[in-house]
């Protein structure tokens, strides 16, 4: 996963005079470092997450209290969910672009090489605010990762640490995202049109898109609720002429397109990674460019069916519950091009086209329970239920995760120059999807027969399918040890990787040497 | 995923699906779920049908040689438009569901549940039964959930003061909350309503079988967010008017004068009683809270410092801490409260806290 030093970067020793050291990482400017910076950052973030999911799942082994507190229950909950959102999953695609967008369309590094750097360094401060806030007084937010008022309003001095670091977070991605866009509208290869660009590139060109327009809107929320707790005013306080629920009106219309910022490069990746172990060219590929569009532009548009039960009027639920269903055409549209690309392709499965297949099929189940969830009438009787907890893990895990693990076992030989363990790579993913559905597919049957979500403790009904989700979690959570095993033998040493080491990929950063060299693309390519 | 598609088949047993529904409208909720769930099965074992049958026979280790088609307009016009009418004919029976649903007109009658951190408080507003008010707290023992006794039938879904409705009439319930959001859910009911502290939000049930049916708060609200169920009880007509004439006899009975004087050893066991339904939660039985959040009682300079510094905490909750308002309690049992609060766990102020005080307070 990392360039590591000592390796290609020798040979540019001598044109950059670059610190060595920590330093080397404090300053670099490189798309590659920075790539690999956020990549291992969002690793450790992924297993600070996954301890307090093991937390969670502990104290909801047996019913009883047990392991924590209510109170430490509610701030897991809370962290967790913040932690692998913003701290886990979308700076692990960050890193992706940052490592394979330039190599994908030709430039020689991002636009902005020192914005790239200070939106990577943002990212530990707010990480320390957030796991810190555990040892203060009062403990961290426990208010669930969406902070609605008014209970945001009770919190101690946690909540104001958690505020500032989704500020933190939200100025890093946006930052993040000017580069992207910036970098793929001027940088690419004379002779790459957009409509040639991989798959990838579109994907993140859209979602850097929805990164720029809702983030403002979740910092102008935090801070309406910072401005609540501490200078007075009424937002969120009807006692002072404000409403509870438009807080949940904002936040959500930030936090339906974020489900799409997490999903769509994870749609990217798998758009690269299926055709090349099909060894057949992607099947639609303007209509995959259209159809994630769509998606991203109705994904403004659908805010409130996360709030079916606030009591807004019959009429809004109904477009509402309208306007979601429409989400399923292009996200059909979708899987059936990725199922038509494999369809009398020449299919092998190596390890990325084996978590591709996963996150086809566990998407895609997401995606049901999400039309499910889409009815108003069946949504409030399983809005905050486990039912749902089940789904977005479906589309977040399966979706989002698997489709990383994709990524990272298709480019790791282009990263570090040699292969992984296969044998490793496919016992990690045959270890995740089963623990994963042992762990997620029981909580649908926990939510339909009424078992609210974030509670540490329930009455006994719902006993079996708790312990039975609770050993799955576990599992999953020690199976993803193996992957760092993977990556750190991969880093070590291992079969060396030839330049093009998957015979079905496509694109420009198969035409450099692996690992990539710390420079490439100097000067541009020519792009056929 | 067969067990997908088996959710809607078995059922009671394994308790795979919904509960099942005591009202016509909940009936429909089921019946649409089942529905949704066999036409996304249906179309789940299709799409990954094809998907499997590629991934064993379109194999490279089979020797296939791969296509080189990339794209097709019909197929993915037809693609696209099929969903649409799928989408239409689901879209038509949920629309029918959720204006019922939404219809709470003509209620025969209306009652007020107030979420308040971490218990309901029920009000009759209209129709028979007109006047009564209590308040339903989780009734089990805190050794149960310790583990340091079996836990019964029903932990955690049990009240002191059920709910409890006549068979037959339709239940307007009118939802809002004391503090945070709260939401009211009885799944055999097919209801869930949020409670929105400072405004009133309404939803409604006709049960068609008598009995008694459980549910939880479904909104986080704080540390107790899983201790606060509902539970309601369905009763015959007869039953009902029973009830009601019970429940306004022993209303009158336990209607305290607010401008009796009492003595310290008069109210130390109210305030005890008052104390462990609503405090005890946070500043625990002991008095001892659990500090930083909830500060101890024992020792404290609100409790030991003046009167009216606490009866204002106690009426309007302090802003930016847990410390809900207290102002929907009696005179009575404020006034027993604080009394037993300074006179307790050695507390020694010797001072009592009269009805009068918190009257003069509220004003």
């Amino acid at each position: 996963m990392a360039a590591i030093p000592g390796g290609a970067d020798h040979a540019h020793d001598h044109d950059h005079h670059q610190p060595s050291g920590i330093m080397r990482w404090v300053t670099t400017t490189n798309h590659k470092d920075i790539g690999s910076m956020y990549l291992w950052f969002s690793f450790a973030m992924f297993l600070v997450g996954g301890v307090m999911a093991l937390v969670i799942r502990a104290e909801l082994f047996q019913p009883g209290l047990q392991v924590v507190d209510p109170d430490r229950f509610n701030q897991m909950t809370t962290l967790h969910g913040l932690i692998m959102v913003f701290g886990a999953i979308m700076p692990a695609f960050v890193g992706f672009a940052n490592w394979m967008i330039p190599l994908m369309i030709g430039a020689s590094d991002m636009a902005f090489a020192r914005m790239n750097n200070w939106s990577f360094w943002l990212l530990p401060p707010a990480a320390i605010l957030l796991t810190s806030s555990l040892l203060v007084p009062g403990g961290a937010a426990a208010s669930g990762w969406t902070l609605y008022p008014p209970l945001t309003v009770q919190m101690g001095i946690g909540m104001d640490m958690a505020i500032f670091a989704v500020h933190i977070l939200g100025i890093s991605s946006i930052m993040g995202s000017i580069n992207i866009v910036t970098t793929l509208l001027n940088m690419r290869a004379p002779g790459m049109t957009l409509m040639k660009m991989p798959l990838f590139c579109w994907t993140w060109l859209i979602t850097a898109y929805l990164v720029i327009a809702v983030m403002p809107v979740l910092a102008g929320a935090v801070t309406m609720i910072l401005t609540d707790r501490h200078f007075g005013t009424s937002f969120f306080n009807a006692a002072g002429g404000g409403d509870p629920v438009l807080y949940q009106h904002i936040f959500w219309f930030f936090g339906h397109p974020e489900v799409y910022i997490i999903a769509i490069p994870a749609f990217g990746v798998v758009s690269q990674v299926i055709p090349a172990f099909s060894r057949k060219p992607l099947f639609g590929y303007a209509s995959m460019v259209y159809a994630t569009s769509s998606i991203a532009i109705l994904s403004f548009i659908v805010w409130a069916h996360h709030m079916y039960t606030v009591g807004m009027p019959v009429a809004g639920q109904l477009y509402f519950m309208f306007a979601t269903m429409l989400i399923a055409i292009p996200t059909g549209v979708k899987v059936f091009n990725w199922v038509a690309t494999m369809w009398r392709g020449s299919l092998s499965f190596e390890t990325p086209m084996l978590f591709s297949i996963g996150f086809l099929f566990l998407f895609t189940l997401g995606g049901f329970s999400g039309l499910v969830l889409s009815m108003t009438a069946v949504d409030i009787q399983l809005h905050d239920s486990y039912y749902v907890v089940a789904h977005f893990h479906y589309v977040m895990v399966a979706g989002a995760l698997f489709s990383a693990y994709a990524g990272a076992y298709y480019w790791l030989p282009k990263w570090t120059g040699h292969m992984y363990d296969e044998k490793l790579g496919k016992l990690h993913f045959w270890l995740s999807i089963v623990f994963f559905n042992m762990t997620f597919f029981v909580q649908h049957f926990l939510g339909l027969a009424g078992m609210p979500r974030r509670i540490p403790d329930y009455s006994l009904q719902f006993a079996e399918f708790n312990m039975i989700s609770s050993i799955g979690a576990f599992g999953f959570g020690l199976s993803q040890l193996v992957f760092l095993v993977v990556v750190l033998k991969c880093i070590k040493g291992g079969e060396k990787a030839s330049a093009k080491p998957w015979d079905g990929a496509e694109g420009l950063e198969w035409t450099v040497p692996s690992p990539a060299p710390h420079h490439t693309f100097e000067t541009p390519p020519v792009f056929k | 995923m067969g067990l997908f598609l088996l959710s809607g088949v078995s059922q009671a047993e394994m308790k795979l699906n919904l509960q099942e529904p005591i009202t016509a409208l909940g009936r429909d909720v089921y019946d649409l779920h089942l529905l949704m769930t066999i036409v996304c099965g249906v179309i789940f074992v299709a799409v990954f049908g094809v998907m499997f049958w590629s991934v064993f026979v379109h194999r490279k280790s089979a020797g296939y040689k791969a296509a080189t088609f990339h794209e097709s307009t019909t197929v993915e016009i037809l693609w696209t438009i099929v969903p649409v009418f799928i989408l239409l004919g689901m879209a038509w029976p949920a629309t029918k569901t959720i204006l019922a649903m939404r219809d709470t007109t003509n209620a025969d009658i209306t009652i007020k549940a107030t979420g308040y951190q971490w218990k309901w408080g029920y009000d009759y507003l209209k129709g028979e039964g007109e006047g009564i008010s209590f308040v339903s707290t989780l009734s089990t023992p805190q050794p149960q959930v310790r583990n340091e006794v079996a836990k019964g039938e029903n932990y955690l879904l049990e009240v002191d003061n059920e709910l409890v409705v006549p068979v037959g009439k339709k239940i307007r319930i009118l939802t809002t909350a004391n503090d945070v959001i709260h939401a009211w859910w009885v799944p055999a009911l097919a209801v869930k309503q949020d409670a929105v502290p400072g405004f009133i939000r309404d939803t409604w049930f006709r049960a068609e079988k008598t009995g008694t049916y459980r549910g939880q708060c479904a909104e986080l609200c704080g540390k107790e967010h899983g201790y606060m169920p509902i539970v309601v009880k369905i009763v015959t007509e007869e039953e009902y008017a029973a009830w009601v004439d019970g429940k306004k006899q022993a209303m009158a009975a336990a209607a305290d004068d607010p401008n009796k004087m009492y003595l310290v050893e008069e109210l130390t066991p109210r305030g005890e009683k008052v104390f462990a339904a609503n405090c005890a939660a946070c500043h625990q039985a002991n008095g001892q809270g659990l500090p930083p959040a909830f500060p101890a009682l024992v020792g404290s300079k609100v409790v030991l410092g003046p009167q009216d510094g606490q009866i204002d905490i106690l009426l309007n909750g302090k802003s930016g801490t847990a410390m809900a308002a207290f102002k929907h309690l009696s005179d009575t049992e404020l006034a027993a409260v604080i009394t037993y609060t300074r006179n307790s766990w050695g507390n020694a102020t010797g001072e009592v806290v009269q009805p009068s005080d918190i009257k003069v307070a509220r004003e």
